[in-house]
């Protein structure tokens, strides 16, 4: 504001007398008006802003309706994953709701009247005439298991030890980021291998071996988040008040990390599919009759030249799985912590 | 600075004792001998596990092993090519594997250097839009599932290019599964030169250059290209991982003489000895790699030399 616009002439402080100040009253401007919003939770904030990342919202849509397959496909399928059908091995898919796609035909061959087979096989069938569509639903159970086993190794070892080494300090901590150090020093893939090897192929083994790896990307981020409230003024008060380390930890610390803790799991589910899908694409994942997505692209890339169909399903589920988990935690992570954004 | 080196030396030394101390008690707890197909009497196989070394206790054989192993002779191999030395299996195929490697790590941080100087460069338009959906679909989707695609399309349908390796011709026939094994590092470098170089760009001393008045290509490659390289070394360490776990079911799905697909073949005929010289040799790999990572981060960024005490 230059001088010249200035409407009153300007006192030196000691000439102010009190008539110079008066009440202007509540101006109806809109730049006075309440800035304050209603109180929303760090929660539901995140919540909001996860809204707003298209990308997160649409992976959060395409990973329920994968869900919804995987729960009920194998019931309405009305074929069990095992069933074998004599002779009718290799069908090509037939979905009557999608015959322009596919139509029950190979290289112009309409199998199903050759043969004089009257069900639809939606995703048509594998090398023993097993139903696909139930197998590739079953297959993405194993998957979803695998991802909440995932999720609850990462919150009991991971946070526990995290929260452990981080509390405590000195020659606890010490000691443990050494173990730590030396558990990583290992590369994954072979700890998972000799693991699986070691032990019968199954789905314990590979929740077990992922267990010995899994979470030491969780318990490092909760050791800094907790090295960096521990030193903090509600922690001291609550210690001044007469709380044990083990209420600290968990009624003043862990609200507090929650959101990084909901990020970090959320990056280590599409890591647990990825290790079952691989270990089953080498050979070391379930054994037959049961399918995994992974066995099942081991078993499709066998006749990928002839049987494309054995291939392009579970290749599809399992890209579109890794994808979209993927998108929802690149949201969360940006929901929960704006500033971190990309990385 | 040395005493840190030192000290990671130590380190890493004893994690390379650890797991040979895990495959040694892997050895041990395997089903199966060298001569368990054999049609011996007890008598004889007392004699030839004397012969062998494998009746002295347990120390005793660790010893002989940790020996033998620092030698690179890790025993002869049980199934797949039967008693022929594991290392003589190995080692011709290793090369193939790490020249593979290195085109894909190689492809890998070029195209993610480009991309991710696009992308940062020119933050949310199109062009920043389509290097970031790159990038997450390259963080995401497996490396065989891009390998079974592209061998598909551009291999079978479009063939262009071989479907498998062909010894006569290394560059061409690796050229498919050099790119799919390269999208992951491409993916990852996108993504955090992305992140570096606005942080970079955002900070005073580009200010200052914009201020100088120099052009926007010389800021970009003069003052914020080369500070944001630095950080983007600290991930080679998880790149050269994934790029070692994807050399398994790559070099199986082109067919690629390399250690990686020849550990698959060895895990299905349960061939131990061929299995343990292949994990021991990736582990070591993995540890070189980590700790010339953290020690060359120290040498080129001296904030992190300060920071880290040595």
């Amino acid at each position: 504001m230059s001088e010249k616009e200035f409407p009153y002439p300007l006192k030196s402080p000691e000439d102010l007398v009190k008539e110079d100040f008066k009440h202007v009253g509540y101006l109806n401007l809109p730049q006075q008006e309440m800035i304050q919003g209603t109180g929303i939770s760090n929660l539901k904030d995140a919540w909001l802003r996860f809204c707003k990342n298209k990308g997160a919202l649409v992976g959060l849509i395409i990973i329920l309706i994968i869900l919804f397959w995987a729960i009920i496909g194998p019931m309405i399928s009305g074929y069990r994953y095992d069933l074998v059908h004599k002779g009718w091995n290799n069908l090509p898919p037939k979905m009557p709701a999608l015959s322009f796609l596919f139509d029950g035909t190979e290289r112009g061959v309409d199998i199903y009247a050759k043969i004089g087979v009257e069900q639809n096989f939606w995703f048509g069938t594998d090398e023993l005439g097993r139903d696909l569509f139930t197998r590739v639903w079953e297959g993405t159970r194993v998957s979803f298991i695998i991802a909440f086993v995932a999720v609850i190794i990462d919150m009991l070892f991971g946070v526990t030890y995290g929260m452990i080494s981080g509390y405590f300090g000195g020659v606890v901590d010490m000691v443990m980021q050494r173990i730590l150090e030396i558990i990583n020093g290992i590369p994954n893939l072979v700890v998972v291998t000799l693991f699986v090897l070691v032990f019968k192929p199954g789905m314990l083994t590979i929740i077990l071996s992922l267990m010995i790896t899994g979470w030491i990307n969780m318990s490092r981020v909760v050791r800094s988040q907790v090295l960096k409230y521990k030193e903090q003024e509600f922690v001291l008060a609550a210690k001044v008040l007469g709380a044990n380390g083990f209420m600290i930890l968990l009624k003043e610390v862990l609200p507090n990390i929650l959101g990084q803790m909901i990020v970090m799991t959320m990056f280590s589910i599409p890591n647990a599919i990825f290790y079952e899908a691989f270990l089953a694409f080498v050979g070391l994942g379930l054994r037959e009759p049961f399918a995994s997505l992974g066995s099942l692209i081991n078993k499709g890339y066998n006749s990928m030249l002839t049987h494309m169909h054995l291939l392009l399903f579970p290749v599809i589920v399992l890209a579109l799985l890794m994808l979209c988990f993927n998108l929802i935690a690149d949201g969360l992570r940006d929901a929960f912590d704006p500033k971190m954004k990309g990385f | 600075m040395v005493k840190y080196v030192l000290k990671r030396l130590f380190w890493a030394l004893v994690t390379v004792l650890l797991i040979l101390f895990i495959l040694f008690l892997l050895l041990e707890f395997m089903p199966g001998s060298p001569f368990n197909e054999e049609k011996l009497t007890v008598d004889q196989i007392r004699i030839l596990k004397e012969h062998y070394g494998l009746d002295k206790p347990f120390f005793e054989k660790f010893w002989i092993f940790l020996v033998n192993a620092t030698k690179g002779d890790f025993g002869i191999s049980y199934n797949l090519q039967k008693n022929m030395k594991v290392s003589q299996i190995v080692m011709p195929r290793l090369w193939v594997s790490v020249r593979l490697g290195l085109q894909a790590i190689g492809l890998g941080s070029v195209m993610g250097v480009i991309l991710g100087v696009i992308s940062g460069s020119n933050q949310n338009n199109w062009k920043d839009s389509v290097a970031t959906i790159m990038a997450v679909v390259g963080v995401s989707i497996p490396s065989f599932v891009f390998a079974l695609t592209l061998s598909f399309l551009l291999g079978y349908k479009i063939p262009i290019f071989s479907m498998i390796y062909q010894a006569n011709h290394p560059f061409a026939s690796t050229i498919l599964p050099t790119i799919s094994l390269s999208l992951f590092t491409m993916a990852q470098v996108t993504r955090f030169l992305r992140t570096e170089l606005v942080e970079v760009m955002d900070s005073e001393y580009i200010r200052l250059a914009t201020v100088k008045g120099l052009s926007r290509i010389k800021i970009l490659f003069k003052h914020g290209f080369r500070n944001a390289l630095i950080s983007v070394v600290t991930i080679f360490g998880p790149l050269v991982v994934n790029v070692l776990t994807g050399s398994l079911v790559i070099e199986k799905i082109f067919s690629i003489p390399g250690i990686g697909g020849l550990l698959v073949l060895a895990i299905q005929s349960s061939d131990y000895n061929i299995i343990v010289m292949v994990t021991f040799i990736y582990s070591v790999l993995y540890i070189a790699v980590n700790l010339l990572v953290d020690v060359l981060y120290g040498v080129i960024d001296p904030r992190i030399r300060v920071s880290k005490g040595a």
